[in-house]
């Protein structure tokens, strides 16, 4: 007979992990949400961006300039600078997981200290991406 | 297998033999993207502007061409395995499974349009 939680009714009842709510806030924990959310964000808004603008100039001029226009304005430069931070915070915190899947990295001092300069990486990295764009 | 609790049919089961896979495609699709989004970045920041000729006579040239579809083989690839994760965190049951299928199927969809439309490019339609 199967319970609420997918069991047996008559099994020992399993550990339950905690969740967010119980847990202080660290380096570590920031890096990991920012990773995942910066990667959705991309997965989603940055493709279609990306899709858009390959086949807006597929289809020529016209649908190009529709795009050029959206995306140059005041919203559509918002919309790209959070892109570009997105790619370049995804990029640093994933070396940082390259660098863990080999298994180093995780003594709690360097571990907190990776994360924190990949956040700070990743910022440094938009505003010279964008300095350079809007200097040009 | 037998009447036992759900962990002990499991346990009894073994393993699947499929558990690395997922997780190393996710580090080859990062590293190709690590490759290709750089070169998107710096192709971006060394071109003199943005116009439609611009943009289309970069595009149409063999190598951007390439590398742009390669681009989005990796970053979509990379896409959909981060994004099952995702789904596989916060949605259960059924509708997991209706959610990680919709997700093969609109990322393989979309992937085939980019590509469509750089070879497009490629290929003179400019």
């Amino acid at each position: 007979m199967a319970d609420a939680r997918g069991g047996n009714r008559y099994a020992r009842p399993r550990p339950l992990s905690p969740h967010l709510s119980i847990w202080k806030w660290g380096p570590a924990m920031l890096s990991s949400i920012l990773h995942r959310v910066t990667g959705n964000a991309m997965a989603t808004l940055g493709l279609l961006i990306l899709l858009w603008m390959l086949g807006a100039i597929a289809a020529g001029p016209q649908a190009y300039a529709v795009f050029a226009a959206v995306m140059g304005n005041p919203v559509g430069i918002i919309v790209l600078i959070g892109i570009s931070w997105s790619f370049f915070n995804h990029m640093c915190s994933g070396i940082r997981h390259l660098v863990m899947d080999v298994g180093a990295g995780f003594e709690v001092e360097r571990n907190n200290r990776a994360a924190i300069i990949s956040i700070v990486c990743g910022v440094v990295l938009t505003v010279a991406f964008w300095l350079v764009i809007l200097l040009k | 297998m037998g009447n036992g609790t759900r962990i002990g049919k499991v346990r009894g089961l073994g393993s699947a033999h499929q558990g690395t896979h997922h997780w190393l495609l996710q580090r080859f699709t990062a590293a190709g993207n690590l490759v290709l989004v750089l070169w998107l970045v710096f192709s971006l920041l060394l071109m003199p502007g943005y116009s439609y000729l611009a943009m289309a006579s970069w595009l149409a040239s063999p190598f951007a061409a390439t590398a742009m579809v390669l681009l989005i083989i990796s970053t979509f690839w990379h896409a959909r395995l981060g994004m099952q994760v995702m789904l596989e965190d916060y949605v259960h049951g059924a509708n997991r499974f209706v959610a990680i299928l919709l997700l093969n199927l609109i990322f393989v969809a979309a992937a085939v349009f980019g590509i469509v439309a750089v070879i497009r490019i490629a290929l003179g339609a400019v």
